[in-house]
């Protein structure tokens, strides 16, 4: 069921009685209830995480290494510092690629500078120097490398950068980028995507040869922005945006190439999906390049119609025509999926928590199927982020920013939602209550989700999640009688 | 259009389509500026040749894939084998956040843990502040009767004291002074996952044993019959330790499992989420102290705590994750040997299907050839195992093995006829067995899930045994130790075996004369 307005107070106030009072005071500003007319969700967001209270949330390395710089795949991203941060991040966020792995790609590949006590005490960047000579020894064919800063680069004073220099004078041409997004730094994933949205803009975008990679450019040219290829995703946006008649020349960064980093700055649109974690690239091509920038959402076929329309309004008559041909075409594959899963799903209630974009982003997906999201969240949003929500949400949806293991147990229990939708470490605790569960940051190991195709994967995944018969089994028979 | 309503297709289909086909071309040629295909052949062949193996174990600063992780997720892993005891790891969050992913990947069970979440001004000032807070709220709202701490490297490097902190923090009425607080300093840049599994238990030991970190008495051993039985940090430990409890049960030994996490990984679904369930018990760590003998089933994951417990005036044993029929005789023996139990007739028995499971099926894993690669103590005792079945254990590494590791290894290997050109490889990663599968080919790799990058990139099969195991469900829960877990190894490579001699005979035309129906 939904709550009310005040049936959500009541429970917030209920829920924050089990912290000590002062903690009690700071987790109120992050949980709320969205009201109609008011511009944002009413909580406050990218605060520091407290200590102790199990956040969700993940580390600056996994925003710049996991997020926006693991997925391109013909460069080299050394895990630099000790070996966890690389282990735990090896190839577990699907970002899909073809290549050769090994030999000129690399995505799922660990490399590490696996730091000892001496190189804490001596400092690394020897190490780092003979790792990247190693490197062009043994995987000559990487078309750049990046030096992804772990916790202790920033405290012990290693002076990557000058290393990154030196490197790149001696392997002439060679792009080699140094990250500092160091765990410590900011409060969540977040500034880990600044960091290395920064890092492309300094390294990447200030150093190319224009010569480099020339291709001639057409009108239609755009770039995929902050699509990391998640099941796929960017290849089931992707070949929406081309039968359109555009010219896709980057995708950013899943399946992701140096040399298409390198050529965007030629785009005449960038097309942007995760906001949250590659606006600032966006806003740094708008004012260098004067590339403008449209946000876009390719989940369920009411948002992507409206997406695909408004890209195709930066474009001439014959792109918006063959726009509506793409609607048309795919309408009725489109219409049978919903015939076949509304009715199974609809007046089911949603409850979300995720990263980036996908707290409002996916609303509209399960609104195509009859479904009802009651309470969303974002593990890592900025108040920008909460302002485009309140264009999804309904008055009285529950709002919960960077919620804890606690809150978002007693949430669930009391709003009993039909579906979960959130990641990993929260996927077994719901489904230990009975409660339906997909992740939504890996698919939960399908899609892709993005565009027509994914959007029929979509649907058939929620009804796999909701209508499963083991859902009837949790309660032994001789306990339901009881 | 690809996609059909009434047959959805996954991604592993969808982008085999024509449609996307063309896209990945069109992709690939006018926007990736690749390298040419000439030349990527070239390099596609040479990393296969002996020339990059020498190379490639010229190595001396990059590491490539390895086999190992950081010894907090080791330290999460002892404390989850405590009664209603949450981990909580002192320094920056992301990591709390990657160990949890990491178990639940494995498991597919939730893994409770929470951070101090240490930031920009915590690493100027210090963690005091975050232990303080962090001890409270996890006191308050996940109500446990334990918090084990342990650090992160970014609380290790500016030098945070656990025991001040955790001190301070009590004096501050953060949590209320006799609450156990248990605690290990574990730096993600010495050693491994199995080192902060070590420091981990240890402190949890020590902290009961000795006193309470100061704040209580020093407890007197008043030795008894029982012994205690320590596992070691084990990806098979749902299934291993009910299996140990069975046979010692069987023998009737009195006994104490340190460090149990069978249950709070293995909970049922029916309707309650259980954050805390099953676990060793802090009235069982004390008694623990009595106990007359300690036995540790993986040495090289326990190697301070065991040296711990020897001054306590244990009779210690640590053995090397023992597997197969001489494995568990030896550990059998052991315990009996201690406890002066005799090994009754049931487990003799289970004893004897093993050996006459192996005798059924020797001839076909006899001279195949394995190569292996995982914690050190996994790949003694898997060597063992396979030099017992008559396979030749031909290249065995390990991330987090040594010099020293090496040597046991060869001297298990050089103690066998099958071990003859077989070889250890201490320090080494999936980068370097890479190279060694081209250059000296097995039959077949035994590791971890990371290992499918191997077996896809060297065609050499791959069982699954180690930690962590992503991309195969449900292994953790059966055992791999004892007469019964011999079982389910023994068919694990049984299985890949048959499966891979019918994929190789199942040419219609071709190959029909070997594609028999009794093997």
């Amino acid at each position: 069921m939904s709550l009310t307005v005040d049936e959500n107070k009541a429970l917030i106030e209920e829920v924050l009685k089990a912290y000590p009072e002062k903690t009690a005071k700071k987790r109120a500003k992050h949980l709320g209830t969205f009201e109609d007319g008011k511009p944002d969700c009413g909580v406050k967001s990218n605060i520091k995480s407290l200590p102790g209270v199990m956040t969700i949330r993940g580390c600056a390395y996994a925003g710049s290494k996991g997020v926006v710089w693991g997925p391109i795949k013909d460069m080299i991203h050394i895990s630099h510092g000790p070996v966890g941060c690389g282990q735990y991040s090896w190839a577990s966020r699907r970002n899909y690629y073809i290549g050769e792995t090994g030999i000129d790609t690399f995505g799922t590949m660990q490399f590490t500078s696996d730091f000892q006590e001496k190189d804490i005490v001596f400092g690394g960047d020897k190490k780092l120097e003979k790792i990247i000579d190693e490197i062009e020894v043994l995987f000559p064919l990487n078309k750049g490398i990046t030096v992804q800063s772990e916790c202790p680069i920033g405290l012990i004073g290693d002076d990557i950068e000058a290393v990154s220099k030196k490197k790149a004078k001696e392997y002439v041409g060679k792009t080699i980028v140094p990250v500092r997004c160091e765990g410590f730094r900011g409060v969540s994933q977040s500034l880990g995507h600044h960091i290395a949205n920064d890092a492309v803009r300094d390294w990447v975008f200030d150093k190319v040869d224009p010569n480099k990679n020339a291709f001639e450019s057409t009108p239609y040219d755009v770039a995929i922005i902050g699509d990391y290829n998640i099941g796929g995703d960017a290849w089931s946006s992707r070949i929406l945006l081309e039968e359109m008649g555009l010219r896709v020349i980057a995708q950013w960064s899943g399946d992701g190439t140096i040399a298409e980093l390198e050529n965007t700055p030629k785009a005449k649109l960038n097309v942007l999906h995760c906001y949250r974690s590659m606006n600032y690239i966006s806003r740094h091509m708008e004012e260098k390049y004067g590339i403008p920038w449209v946000e876009y959402n390719f989940f369920g076929p009411t948002m992507i119609e409206k997406s695909l329309r408004e890209i195709a309004s930066h474009f001439d008559d014959t792109i918006k025509a063959n726009t509506e041909k793409v609607i048309a075409k795919y309408r009725s594959m489109v219409d049978a999926v919903i015939a076949k899963y509304k009715s199974r799903l609809e007046g089911k209630k949603v409850m979300l928590f995720v990263g980036g974009l996908r707290p409002r982003h996916v609303i509209g997906a399960y609104e195509d199927l009859g479904m009802e999201v009651v309470g969303t969240g974002y593990e890592f949003g900025h108040n920008d982020d909460y302002q485009r929500t309140t264009h999804y949400v309904k008055d009285g949806t529950l709002i919960y920013d960077d919620v804890t293991g606690y809150e978002f147990e007693k949430f669930v229990e009391k709003v009993q939602p039909d579906l979960v939708g959130s990641g990993i470490k929260e996927k077994y605790v719901f489904q230990k209550m009975g409660v339906p569960f997909r992740q939504m940051h890996s698919w939960d190991y399908s899609g892709p989700y993005h565009g027509y195709d994914g959007f029929a994967i979509f649907a058939r995944d929620m009804d796999m999640a909701i209508n499963s018969p083991v859902w009837g089994l949790t309660k032994a028979p001789w306990k339901k009688a009881a | 259009m690809p996609q059909n309503v009434e047959k959805v297709l996954d991604h592993e289909n969808l982008f085999r389509e024509p449609e996307y086909k063309a896209m990945f071309d069109n992709k690939r040629s006018q926007f990736e500026f690749r390298v040419p295909a000439e030349e990527l052949a070239k390099q596609i062949e040479y990393a296969k040749t002996w020339e990059y193996r020498e190379k490639n174990f010229a190595r001396e600063a990059l590491t490539v894939n390895p086999a190992k992780a950081c010894q907090p997720l080791g330290a999460v892993f002892a404390a989850v084998g405590f009664e209603k005891t949450l981990p909580f790891v002192h320094g920056s969050q992301g990591c709390v956040a990657y160990y949890r992913s990491h178990f639940s990947r494995h498991f597919k069970e939730p893994t409770s843990c929470v951070s101090s979440s240490m930031t920009e001004d915590a690493a100027v000032f210090g963690g005091l502040n975050n232990m303080i807070d962090g001890l409270a709220n996890t006191y308050n709202l996940y109500k446990p009767e334990m918090i084990a701490v342990s650090t992160t490297c970014m609380a290790e490097v500016i030098g945070d004291d656990l025991d001040a902190f955790i001190k301070t923090s009590k004096q501050k009425g953060s949590i209320p002074a006799e609450f156990d607080v248990p605690f290990a300093h574990t730096p993600a840049f010495v050693g491994s996952h199995i080192t902060g599994y070590d420091n981990a238990l240890q402190g949890i030991i020590k902290y009961f044993w000795d006193g309470k970190a100061g704040q209580g008495t020093a407890l007197t051993r008043i030795p008894n019959e029982s012994i205690n039985f320590i596992g070691g940090f084990d990806g098979f430990v749902c299934g291993n330790l009910p299996e140990i409890r069975r046979m010692l049960d069987l023998m009737g030994v009195e006994h104490t499992i340190l460090c149990d996490p069978s249950d709070v990984w293995n909970t049922p679904t029916d309707g309650e989420f259980r954050m805390y369930d099953g676990g060793t018990t802090k009235a069982q760590v004390e008694a623990a102290i009595n106990a007359k003998a300690t036995i540790s089933f993986q040495g090289y994951s326990t190697e301070k705590t065991m040296k711990l417990i020897k001054e306590h005036g244990h009779d210690t044993t640590s053995f090397h994750h023992p597997m197969g029929v001489t494995g568990t005789d030896a550990f059998l023996m052991k315990v009996s040997e201690l406890t002066g139990k005799p090994i009754p007739a049931e487990l003799e028995k289970e004893r004897g299907r093993l050996v006459d499971a192996i005798a059924d099926s020797q001839a076909h894993l006899h001279g195949k050839r394995f190569a292996l690669y995982g914690d050190p103590d996994l790949m003694l005792g898997m060597t063992a195992f396979l030099l017992e079945l008559g396979a030749e254990p031909v290249h065995v590494l390990s991330t987090n093995g040594d010099n020293e590791w090496a040597g046991k290894v060869q001297a298990l290997l050089d103690a066998s006829p099958f071990g003859k050109n077989c070889k250890a490889y201490p320090k080494a990663d999936l980068w370097h067995m890479r190279s060694l599968l081209f250059t000296e080919k097995v039959d077949f790799l035994i590791g971890n899930t990371y290992g499918k990058y191997l077996e896809r990139d060297c065609g050499t099969p791959l069982i699954r045994l180690g930690f962590p195991i992503f991309d195969r469900h449900h292994y953790h829960r059966f055992p791999i130790w004892g007469y019964q877990g011999g079982l389910r190894v023994l068919t694990m490579l049984l299985d890949e075996y048959f499966e891979a001699l019918d994929a190789n005979t199942n040419g219609i035309g071709t190959t029909d004369y070997s594609y028999d129906i009794i093997r």
